[in-house]
């Protein structure tokens, strides 16, 4: 017990080594919530264009719109396919070495990185989303005289959203660990901050246990939160 | 409408592809001196891997050790500030090549394969890559090696030695140098090639470790440059010629590593 105590004295109080756990908490928490707003509207953007190409009509797909359309969802399977297709840290070394090399900002390659990368996720999740909901809600909502983007807004994206909430969690979540990767490029978040305590003080116990509860804490708050929203849409559900 | 929406889509898209590429515009303009230039104007990059005591290590939140003192030193000779980058050592030569970092500074031994990639300054340091051993071990010389399990630190020449000398398949390449000592603790290898004077500091912080006397090889740490700056090579070799002269550099390594 006497050692255990020596351990974590030497681990987190001497030299204010907790200040690598706190900061790099910190990182990795802007990282993920930058990320997590870039990724969402990445996300809609791309899974509206994909909804919007599949749900075409055998007239429309004829058209100028079609054709247009037809280009865009190229474009957009083509990123998804890229993006899901190769690692994270692939992405991360290539966007650091060789994309962004002038960056000064490392926080700013990792956000760039990860938004892009949760972007390809998000998308399939609004694109699932958004094909769930019945061609007669787009059908209504129209002949109701609203406009596509109006139908959008008002009928079709907040019935997707509440649909695609769980799914979403789970990229939130996924994307909160996966920044871990971040220490590759040098960037001091919270898994780093971890490691160079294990790098000085010879101990891998107790700063690995730490970063991984933190983490673990994250997760079951974001799980909670995500509970609540959850249950606030579906109170129109039993009436 | 539906045609609005496209555009209003494309238009985020375009934006959001050049937000992309943006990023901050390298300021290779010429510095304070004009004769050479650096990756971020007035400030030395150096690119390190902080887990090579004394060379450069963790103190609280600073790195500290004999190359980043040394690298203050060259710095202040330039008139530029000094900026610490720390990354794994294997990044450490792309990050120079590819401009991310003016100067490697990591106890980084010359070779063929890394001249290829980088130019070297003159040399500041001589090192001596060792093994270490648990107490008791039934290795005694460095030819006792040959078939047991060596760990390394990934990329380094200690790894590059062991890798021709006895087979990539009893080598374990690790991230850092003290993964490859905790794995020697816990038992998983037999033996730890890496360079003598972190070796020092690994075995006077973990009891039951034991440095053989018998050297594995020597070899000079110098500075690895980015092959086009052959302007700022000059300048800092310039600058660590001057520090040799005047004793700075002899006072820096023996703060660190103490005369026996």
């Amino acid at each position: 017990m006497n050692g255990l105590i020596e351990k974590f004295t030497q681990d987190f109080i001497v030299d204010d080594r907790w200040k690598f756990i706190t900061k790099g908490l910190g990182v990795t928490l802007e990282v993920t919530a930058l990320a997590l707003v870039f990724g969402v509207i990445i996300g809609l953007i791309i899974g509206i264009i994909r909804c919007a190409h599949d749900q075409q009509n055998a007239n429309e797909r004829r058209g100028v719109k079609g054709a247009i359309l037809n280009f865009l969802n190229l474009i957009c399977q083509l990123y998804v396919t890229v993006i899901r297709g190769t690692p994270a840290l692939v992405q991360l070394l290539i966007m650091y070495f060789i994309i962004l090399v002038s960056a000064q900002s490392k926080v700013m390659v990792a956000v760039v990185t990860f938004s892009i990368n949760s972007g390809a996720y998000v998308a399939e999740i609004f694109r699932g989303g958004i094909m769930s909901i019945d061609k007669g809600q787009m059908e209504a909502g129209r002949s109701l005289g609203l406009n596509y983007v109006q139908t959008m807004t008002y009928t079709i994206i907040p019935q997707a959203m509440k649909a695609c909430l769980p799914a979403l969690a789970n990229e939130l979540i996924t994307l909160l660990k996966e920044t871990s990767i971040c220490g590759y490029i040098g960037l001091n978040e919270l898994t780093r901050g971890g490691d160079i305590i294990r790098g000085t003080t010879f101990d891998a116990l107790l700063p690995l246990f730490c970063v991984a509860i933190i983490y673990l804490v994250i997760v079951m708050l974001l799980s909670y939160l995500m509970s609540l929203i959850e249950r606030r849409l579906r109170k129109s559900d039993n009436r | 409408m539906k045609k609005r929406i496209m555009a209003i889509m494309l238009a985020a898209l375009c934006a959001l592809s050049l937000c992309a590429c943006g990023g901050k515009d390298s300021g290779s303009t010429a510095s304070s001196d004009a004769a050479f230039t650096t990756v971020t104007d007035g400030v030395l990059t150096m690119a390190t891997n902080a887990y090579f005591p004394p060379y450069e290590y963790y103190e609280g939140s600073e790195i500290v050790g004999i190359d980043a003192e040394i690298a203050k030193a060259v710095a202040d000779k330039l008139g530029l500030t000094l900026k610490i980058e720390d990354m794994e050592f294997d990044s450490i030569i792309t990050a120079v090549s590819t401009g991310k970092a003016d100067m490697g500074l990591a106890g980084m031994t010359v070779t063929e394969e890394r001249k290829q990639n980088v130019n070297f300054s003159d040399t500041y340091a001589t090192g001596v890559q060792v093994v270490i051993v648990p107490e008791g071990s039934d290795i005694k010389t460095v030819d006792d090696l040959q078939g047991k399990k060596i760990g390394v630190q990934l990329s380094t020449t200690g790894d590059i030695y062991c890798c021709d000398d006895f087979g990539t398949e009893n080598v374990e390449e690790y991230n850092k140098g003290n993964d490859a000592v905790m794995a020697l603790i816990s038992g998983k290898i037999d033996a730890v090639v890496i360079d003598n004077e972190p070796a020092k500091s690994y075995v006077a912080a973990n009891e039951g470790l034991v440095i053989l006397d018998t050297e594995y090889v020597t070899e000079e740490y110098a500075a690895a440059l980015n092959k086009e700056n052959t302007a700022l090579l000059d300048a800092i070799n310039g600058a660590l010629k001057e520090l040799k002269e005047d004793g700075t550099l002899d006072s820096i390594i023996a703060k660190y590593i103490p005369a026996e």
